[in-house]
Order: C-alpha cells, then structure tokens, then sequence
C-alpha cells in the first residue's frame, strides 16, 4: 500500500480538553471530538512524517495496540477527517504554512 | 441662517451592559422601539454604540424567513436578509439598517451586532433559558422544542426570569455572568435587565422523570457549539467563537436535565 502523509487543515479551529482534542471545521461547523489515540495522530499530523511512521513511532510505542489494527484504524480514521476536509492527506509530502514548511521562491 | 444645532431622535438600547443608540426620523418605529425594548431602554447611559435605522418602504413584500448573510465588509461586517439590509464599521462601533417597519428585522441585527462584539470579548449568545435563584444565574440549554420555555413557565416565584430563549453570556475577571435579554421566545416576555454570575449550564431534555446526570466535555461542548448563535462562515470568528465555547465548557459545571413539565424540577436547581 502507498505511502499516506496527513497535514491539519487551516480551516479548522482545535483545543486540547483533558486527553481528547475538539476540533471543529470552520467550513461547515462539523464537529468531533478525537480520543486519545485520535489526538496523538492529529498532534502529529505535520505533512511530512508518513501516516506509518506516526502509527509504529508513536501509537504503538504509547498505546498498548498491535501495529495491523492501529494503521487500519489510523487509515479509517484520516479517511474519516478528509472527507470532511478537516485533515490534508496526500501520497506525497504535504508542504503548507501550517506545516511549518518555508515559502518557496 | 441654520446654526446647525441639531438633536437627532434615538433610544439607548442597554443588552448585556452593551449600550447601543438606535436612531431613526420615523416616530413611529421609535416608539414600537420603546416598547418592544421596555426594560433595557437606559435613560441615562452615553451609548458605546450606534445603529442609523432607516425605512425600505418599497412595494414588495420583504421576506423575513430567508437565511441570514453576514461577510466581512471592510473593517466591519455587512449584514443581510430578506427583511434588512445593515452594515457594520468594528473601528468606530457604529452600523446602518435598511430595514422593514417590522420589529423582527432590528431584533435580528442588534442578535447579530451583540454576537459580533461578544465575540471579540469571549461571550456570545446561547439557545438557552436562563434564571436568577438566589444571586447566582442558571441555563438551561436545547434547540427549538428542548423545554426552554416549558422550564421557564414552571419557574417559582423566587426565580427571576432572564430570557426563555436566547441567554446573553459576558466573560469577566470574575467569570461568566448571565445578562437579561429582551429577546423572548413562546413565552413572549422579555426577561428581567439584570445579571447574576453563572453557576451551572443544563442541555434540557424532556422524559419520564426529573433527573441530572453529569456529561463528558466533548458532549457539552458540543452541544454548547450547536446552541451558540452564530452567522458568520469566517475562519477568525469561528476560532474565536471556538474557543470562547471551549473556556466556557472547561470553566463551569455542565449537567444534562431531564425533566417532565411539572413545576417539581426546579426542586432540583439549587
């Protein structure tokens, strides 16, 4: 399977709350409210670190989960988020402002 | 010659300690504006703010169902329905409505207008009843059909009404207080001018039996954002309207309550 990268849409507004994070996209008000696990994958959502590398490097290392189910989960949930345009997804390297990427001449 | 001097009609409409001048020619309006805000008309508060009302007297009907459209205008907002037309200026806090004689389209622009400028200072205006029992305020949040007005029917005497329909929160260095608000809902009364410090938000749900059950933030919050009043589709209002849910939903008690139409329930706000 290729490879995935997930960047967080601009247009959405996000907060920490205890371990879950609320975001909501200022699009169409879609709301959702990411668990624990969701939120560490949204955390890391920089455009550049593969979807994989987030799932083995840090859900498998800070959750007890086997690494076949967190990338199947992970891939729904991204899916999930993009459909509602409030995670980029993309085979290639995501490079946005809020990716932290530089501006291009 | 003119001098020049003139003195240009108007009433100060004080919402949530928010005072804003309504000027217009027309005596008439004026006056429907004098009893429709009766209670929050302040007599001896300069304005912070002000709206220049004028009339469309214009053969066609003016449709006031239609969605309401508020975009960014400038340093300010345009505001727009079928029924008025208005536009805002944030830097100098001062707007104009084109609107029809009736009274709902001003009451539409001062809830669009208050929105805008709470939203700036981490409050808003909420679907949601709300009540004075003993100095402190309490809401009781839903959409249409939720009981508000069911729960502020049933209110003893010792209650005293604040709005059954749109609740006016204001965030201060002491916390969130709850402001009267002349916006009514089945109830068809305007609620009382004064404020009280919050102490617990209720998302109503009608049942079988009067109970409260405490709920997750995720889900209060969510209902809290489903039940803010909020026009505009703009990235910077909506992050801030976002936020201003998330502080209040982290800073005071959220229950659900249950209740049946019977005036037991308040035996239970306290």
């Amino acid at each position: 399977m290729s490879e995935r990268y997930i960047a967080r849409s601009s247009s959405i507004a996000a907060r920490m709350m205890g371990v879950e994070t609320m975001v909501m996209s200022a699009l169409d008000s879609t709301f959702f409210s990411l668990n624990e696990v969701a939120s560490v994958i949204w955390e890391a959502a920089d455009g550049t670190t593969p979807l994989s590398r987030i799932v083995s490097e840090r859900v498998c290392r800070d959750f007890d989960v086997d690494a076949d189910s967190a990338a199947r989960d992970a891939l729904e949930f991204v899916e999930e988020l993009a459909k509602h345009g409030i995670l980029l997804v993309s085979e290639q390297p995501i490079i946005t402002p809020a990716a932290g990427a530089e501006p291009t001449a | 010659m003119s001098t020049g001097t003139v003195a240009e009609p108007g009433i100060v409409v004080d919402i949530g300690n928010l005072p804003i001048l309504l000027r217009s020619d027309d005596a008439q309006l004026r006056e429907m504006l004098h009893g429709r805000y009766r209670g929050f008309v302040a007599s001896g508060r300069l304005p912070d703010f002000q709206l220049q009302i004028e009339l469309h007297e214009g053969q066609q009907e003016l449709d006031a169902e239609a969605d309401v459209e508020v975009r960014r205008s400038g340093d300010g907002w345009a505001l727009r329905r079928g029924d008025f037309a208005a536009t805002w200026t944030n830097q100098s806090g001062c707007g104009r409505v084109l609107q029809s004689r009736n009274p709902y389209a001003i009451d539409s622009v001062l809830r669009i207008v208050h929105s805008l400028l709470l939203a700036s200072r981490g409050g808003f205006l909420l679907h949601a009843a709300s009540a004075i029992r003993k100095g402190r305020a309490f809401l009781f949040a839903g959409v249409s059909g939720a009981g508000k007005t069911t729960i502020s029917g049933l209110a003893p005497p010792d209650v005293i009404l604040l709005t059954d329909e749109v609740s006016y929160i204001r965030r201060g260095p002491e916390g969130y207080r709850a402001c009267g608000t002349p916006f009514a809902g089945e109830l068809a009364t305007s609620g009382e001018n004064l404020s009280a410090p919050i102490a617990a938000v209720y998302l109503l749900e009608k049942g079988e039996q009067n109970r409260i059950e405490p709920v997750e933030a995720s889900e209060g919050l969510q209902a809290v954002l489903r039940n803010i009043l909020f026009f505009a589709e703009d990235q910077e209002l909506v992050n801030s309207v976002f936020q201003s849910a998330c502080d209040f939903v982290s800073a005071l008690p959220l229950h659900r309550l249950t209740f049946m139409p019977e005036e037991r329930v308040w035996e239970l706000i306290t």
